[in-house]
Parts: C-alpha cells; sequence; structure tokens
C-alpha cells in the first residue's frame, strides 16, 4: 500500500467519523429541544458521501438533499455554522433562513440540500449545462438524491437530458431501503435503481454503498470520465437507513430486530476492521480520531448555543438582491 | 428610430445583451431552429447557435435546471412556451426559484429570467391561453412584468437581463405583431414603474399587457362622451407602482382595474384592497375591477371572445361611476 493510498484511506475514515460524530450529537440536540423543526440524519450512510466527495475539488458542485449534513460536511463545511444553521441561529450559514433540510454554501460548491424528493436533480442538469455547454470548464456535477427520487418525473427528465446533453454529472443514488415510510422494494418497479439508467443509455453502476473503498473506486472513475467529457453515469450505493425517517419517527413501518439486524454492517465498523488488519489504523490512533472530531463538535455546538438568533425583522431580508427588509 | 415589433424587440434585447455577456444563454422548446412556436424568435439562432438551444419537452428541468445555471455562474434566459406549461414543471419554480436565495440566506445572486407567451385571442382553447401572472404575485420571490408595448418588453428585458433577481416576464400572444416606433439607442426600463398612457381627471384605469390596448380605445370613446380618463399602464407587477396608482386615484377619487386573467382573485383585487386601505378618504366610489370570466378557456370563438374583456367591458366599468 502506497502512502497516497494510506492517506487517503484515513482522509475518508475521519471524513466518516467526523459525520458520525456531528449526527449523533444533532440528535440528541434534537431530542433534547435544542434544535427546532425536522433534521434527518445520514448515520449508516457516511461511506457513499465520504468516498465520493475524496474525488471532488473545491470548484464542483454538489446537490443534496433533505438528509445533506454529510454531504456538506465531506464537501468541506466548518461545522460550526453548519450547526449553528440547524440552531436556526444569525451565524448559519444560511443565517437560519434555510435550517437542516435546506442548508447549502454556493462558495462550497454546495447548490442546496433540498426539502423536495428529487429537487435537486433539475439544479444539477443546469449546473451541467452552465459548465459543460457555456462556461467549457472541467468542473463536474455530483447529484445525490435517495431511492424515492428515483421514482419522481423529475429524475426522468434530468438522466435524459443529461445524456442528451453529454453533461459532466454524477448521479448517486444512495437506496437506503426507505422513502420516507415506504419500503423501497415495495414502491420501486426494479431491485436495482441502477438499470433505469440503461431506459437513458446512460451507464448504470450498484455497489455497495457501505463499503467506502469500493464507493472511493467506482465514483473516481464516473467522475474522471465527467471531467473528460464522457458524460453522465449513474451509480446506485446500496445502503440501510439505520435511524427513522426522521429523529423522533415512530418507525411503525419496520421491527426493531430488522434494524439491530443492520448495525453490524454500518461502514464505519467495517472500514476500521479493514483499515486495523491494514495496519493502518489502532486503538491509539481511532482514538485519537474520535476525540479529534467529538470535540469539534462540541465546540460548534458551543459556538450555536453563544449565537443570537436572527432579528425578527431580518425575515424581510435576502428575497432579491437588493431587498433592505420591503415586504414585496 | 424605427418601426418595430414586439417579437423584433424581444430578440433586439436578446442580442444587445448576448453580444455583451457570454454567459447570457437561452433555451426552451421550438426556439431556436423553428424560431419560436410563433416564429417570434426569428434571426436569434443565428446569431449565437451555442447559446440558443432547444430543449426535451421536460418542463420541471427546463425551470429548474435554471437554478444550477445561475449558480454556477452563467446567466440562463428560459423560454417557457406556454404559460400554461409553467404548471407542468410549477415546483421548479415555485419550490426552487423563488425559495433558494432566500433560504440561502441571500448568498449570492440569482440571475434567472423566465419568459414568453400568454393570453387569450387565437382560439388555442383552455391549456393555451391563460393568463396566470396573479399567481406569482401571491408567491414571493419572482419579479413579474408584462409589457403591453415592444418599447417596453425591450427596456424591461434589458433590465432584466443585467439585473441579479430571478424574473418572469409574460407576453401576450396576441401582442408580438404589434408595431411601434422604438429608439435606436439603447435604453432600461425598471420594474416597479408605471406609464401614463393618457391624462384624465375623472377615472383612473389601470391595466397592463393587451388590456391596455384595450383600455386606452376604451378611454378615446368615453372622452367622446366628456369622461376623460387616466390610464396606467402598470407594465409590471411584482414590485408594483403603488405610488403611481395612488397618485392617480387621489387626483380622480375613481379606479377600475382591468386585467385579462380571471376577475376572482386576479392582481386588481390586491390593487383593490390597497387603494381602500391607503387613499380611502380620497375614493368617490367602490374600485371596480374588469376581468375574465370564471371558467376555464371555451375553443370555440364567439365564446371565447364572451369570456374575454374588451374595451366595451371597460366602458361599461366606467360609467357605472356616472350612472
Amino acid at each position: 500500500m502506497s502512502i497516497l493510498e494510506r492517506d487517503k484511506m484515513l482522509e475518508m475514515y475521519e471524513t466518516m467519523v467526523r459525520i458520525r460524530a456531528f449526527e449523533k450529537r444533532a440528535e440528541e440536540l434534537f431530542l433534547d429541544n435544542k434544535i427546532p423543526g425536522f433534521i434527518h440524519l445520514y448515520i449508516g450512510e457516511e461511506a457513499i458521501a465520504a468516498g465520493v466527495m475524496a474525488h471532488l475539488r473545491p470548484d464542483d458542485f454538489i446537490t443534496s438533499t433533505h438528509r445533506g449534513h454529510g454531504h456538506m460536511l465531506a464537501k468541506g463545511a466548518d461545522s460550526k455554522p453548519m450547526m449553528a444553521e440547524l440552531f436556526g441561529k444569525k451565524t448559519g450559514y444560511c443565517k437560519g433562513k434555510g435550517g437542516s433540510m435546506h442548508i447549502m454554501n454556493f462558495e462550497l460548491g454546495v447548490l442546496g440540500a433540498n426539502g423536495e424528493v428529487a429537487g435537486g436533480l433539475p439544479i444539477a442538469a443546469g449546473a451541467g449545462m452552465a459548465i459543460a455547454m457555456i462556461k467549457k470548464t472541467d468542473q463536474v456535477v455530483v447529484c445525490f438524491f435517495g431511492d424515492g427520487a428515483s421514482n419522481r418525473g423529475a429524475f426522468h427528465e434530468a438522466l435524459n437530458w443529461a445524456k442528451v446533453y453529454n453533461l459532466p454529472i454524477v448521479f448517486v443514488v444512495e437506496n437506503n431501503c426507505y422513502a420516507s415510510t415506504a419500503c423501497t422494494h415495495e414502491t420501486t418497479s426494479v431491485e436495482d435503481i441502477a438499470v433505469r439508467g440503461q431506459g437513458y443509455n446512460i451507464e448504470g453502476i450498484t455497489i455497495d454503498g457501505n463499503d467506502v473503498l469500493e464507493v472511493y473506486e467506482t465514483a473516481g472513475k464516473a467522475i474522471k470520465k465527467a471531467r473528460e467529457g464522457g458524460g453522465p453515469t449513474i451509480i446506485e450505493a446500496k445502503t440501510y437507513r439505520l435511524k427513522g425517517h426522521f429523529v423522533g419517527d415512530p418507525q411503525k413501518y419496520r421491527g426493531e430486530v430488522e434494524v439491530k439486524e443492520k448495525w453490524p454492517g454500518e461502514p464505519i465498523g467495517r472500514f476500521e476492521n479493514f483499515l486495523r488488519e491494514k495496519g493502518v489504523l489502532d486503538d491509539v490512533s481511532k482514538e485519537e480520531i474520535w476525540k479529534k472530531y467529538e470535540a469539534e463538535i462540541e465546540k460548534a455546538i458551543a459556538f450555536s448555543q453563544e449565537s443570537p438568533y436572527p432579528a425578527p425583522e431580518e425575515a424581510l431580508t435576502d428575497l432579491f438582491v437588493d431587498d433592505t427588509g420591503y415586504d414585496y | 428610430m424605427g418601426e418595430i415589433t414586439f417579437s423584433d424587440a424581444i430578440c433586439r434585447a436578446l442580442k444587445e445583451e448576448m453580444a455583451k455577456d457570454p454567459t447570457i444563454f437561452t433555451y426552451g422548446e421550438d426556439i431556436a431552429k423553428q424560431g419560436g412556436i410563433f416564429g417570434q424568435y426569428k434571426g436569434l439562432l443565428g446569431s449565437y447557435s451555442d447559446r440558443v438551444i432547444d430543449t426535451p419537452i421536460s418542463e420541471e428541468v427546463i425551470y429548474g435546471s435554471a437554478v444550477g445555471a445561475a449558480l454556477a455562474g452563467t446567466r440562463p434566459v428560459v423560454e417557457f412556451h406556454f404559460s400554461d406549461f409553467l404548471f407542468t414543471g410549477i415546483t421548479a419554480i415555485v419550490n426552487q426559484v423563488m425559495k433558494i436565495r432566500y433560504m440561502s440566506g441571500g448568498q449570492g445572486s440569482l440571475p434567472i429570467v423566465f419568459r414568453g407567451p400568454d393570453g387569450r385571442g387565437k382560439s388555442a382553447a383552455a391549456q393555451h391561453s391563460q393568463s396566470i401572472e396573479s399567481i406569482f404575485m401571491h408567491v414571493p420571490g419572482i419579479k413579474v412584468a408584462s409589457p403591453a408595448f415592444p418599447k417596453d418588453i425591450y427596456g424591461l428585458l434589458k433590465t432584466a437581463l443585467t439585473g441579479d433577481d430571478p424574473v418572469m416576464i409574460f407576453e401576450h400572444k396576441m401582442l408580438y405583431g404589434f408595431k411601434e416606433e422604438v429608439p435606436d439607442e439603447e435604453f432600461f426600463i425598471p420594474f416597479g414603474k408605471a406609464e401614463k398612457k393618457r391624462e384624465g381627471d375623472d377615472v383612473t384605469v389601470v391595466a397592463m399587457s393587451r388590456m391596455v390596448h384595450e383600455s386606452l380605445k376604451a378611454a378615446e370613446e368615453l372622452a367622446k362622451e366628456g369622461i376623460e380618463c387616466e390610464v396606467l399602464d402598470l407594465r409590471s407587477l411584482v414590485p408594483w407602482d403603488k405610488e403611481a396608482v395612488l397618485e392617480s386615484v387621489k387626483k380622480t377619487g375613481r379606479l377600475v382595474t382591468v386585467h385579462e386573467t380571471w376577475r376572482r382573485c386576479g392582481w386588481g383585487a390586491e390593487l383593490a384592497a390597497t387603494v381602500q386601505e391607503e387613499a380611502f378618504d380620497y375614493l368617490d366610489g367602490p374600485v371596480l375591477r374588469v376581468g375574465g370570466r370564471n371558467v376555464p378557456d371555451p375553443f370555440s370563438p364567439p365564446q371565447e371572445e364572451f369570456v374575454m374583456p374588451n374595451k366595451d367591458w371597460v366602458v361599461k366599468e366606467v360609467k357605472k361611476f356616472f350612472a
């Protein structure tokens, strides 16, 4: 194993740990009524964001979903304004106007988490057009969405569109077995969502989304292809939603046993075992990494709690560029 | 100064701004090779073949892609083909375009122009005739205009193409061939400014789009009977020129709003409510509204005629003040 590979693996492991540390505390804070609204956790799906984002440049774009904390963190978000946004504070990435479901940062190339299932697909299509047809740069777009989105019209329109214009888009469907409370195999006509790519003449690949190395390898090829003008790919990363649809979900649609049986397959533990076998990780370094990110998240929480709420009247700004509190 | 059509004015504004800004591009159904469903973009493809793009019939992506294109550093100009089809991809507009800048806390700008035909008058029936501008006045998040004259579509489009906010421009399909003299020098018309098309002391008539023409005809007819109407062309709806309307109403004491869209919950109702709130003491009578009848658009010519407002409706309404 080369040093480069070692560093990349550790980088991905750290990304996964950082996301998990964030999500565990976000869950606790929500249950403790510190975070308003709804939050949707990425616990158990961290390998996908980590493996894909390891290939992206700062100037590449992503579109995310309502379950988007992991994507945003992996694309380089600072945990302080990230957590502050969940709290609805003025210091949040969106000054408290978006919250968990709409967290975004254009400078990081994150064109939005999205409260609408499949809402990011048309946006990704447009970013792809701008890059490939007008600006003619070698940027790429990675469009994350869930299995549920693949049953919406926007998915089908966007795949056709991306192929027609040969756009540099990698579609990443995170198949976590549930679309809100609906079981995916009961609501989806195909076993593997990636086969839907065939209908649009797009290469589709189904992978184990809980294996970060498989995600890394597959995404690397697809992103390279997109960057070099080879057009779109659809990657289906099979995973499992270990938590409810949202924090507080009574989960009447599945039993505790099912979830319990899925925990041993979660991606961080699996990757840890691999890294130990390769001699890249041991108990000491593991603890150091966890402590590092747990400390980072505690600082982010303290920052969020100390931060002020935005003034109520600031609700009248930011609709248009030149508005200063006008009620249109 | 030469006479040009409404369509010519659109193409002129687009060509001028596309020449200046290489990030402006326009796309939609039937616009490149065909030159628009009414031939309204004739010659545009020849000038900028790589930036005038025919798309699949995929409205949700046509509209929603504008967000991604704008955030990736370009200025998309989206042709919506028929206003009726905005409903086909309405979620991309209402839930994405109209919200994303606000939800982001004002990060960056969102320079997007939506434009295309609306309106009745060609027996296009219920799915190709609707005027839906009031909906975009109700939901916050996009600037709205619906000009009546070539110089106004030119000037407003120029402003939209160089601005930083999402804009929706409705162009009445019966106006594309309308001609007038337009100055050769470039000029810009701001959103939110009405234009006084006729002076009068007796009644204020506020109209937009094709109904400005009907209102002017009505005013001419009423003048023969000694009733002088002040006709305001609102030109844009979000923001709308409240000051100009109030100033005129304070002078005349009477207001009639005129739009082709359905009378029920049309923008005339919003103007009426605002005027009674802010100029009640100046009013000599209730605010009256002219608007289309509250049915889907019928196909048969005499029926279409029956549901669509014209100058006679305006005359009839104005005369109610003096009955």
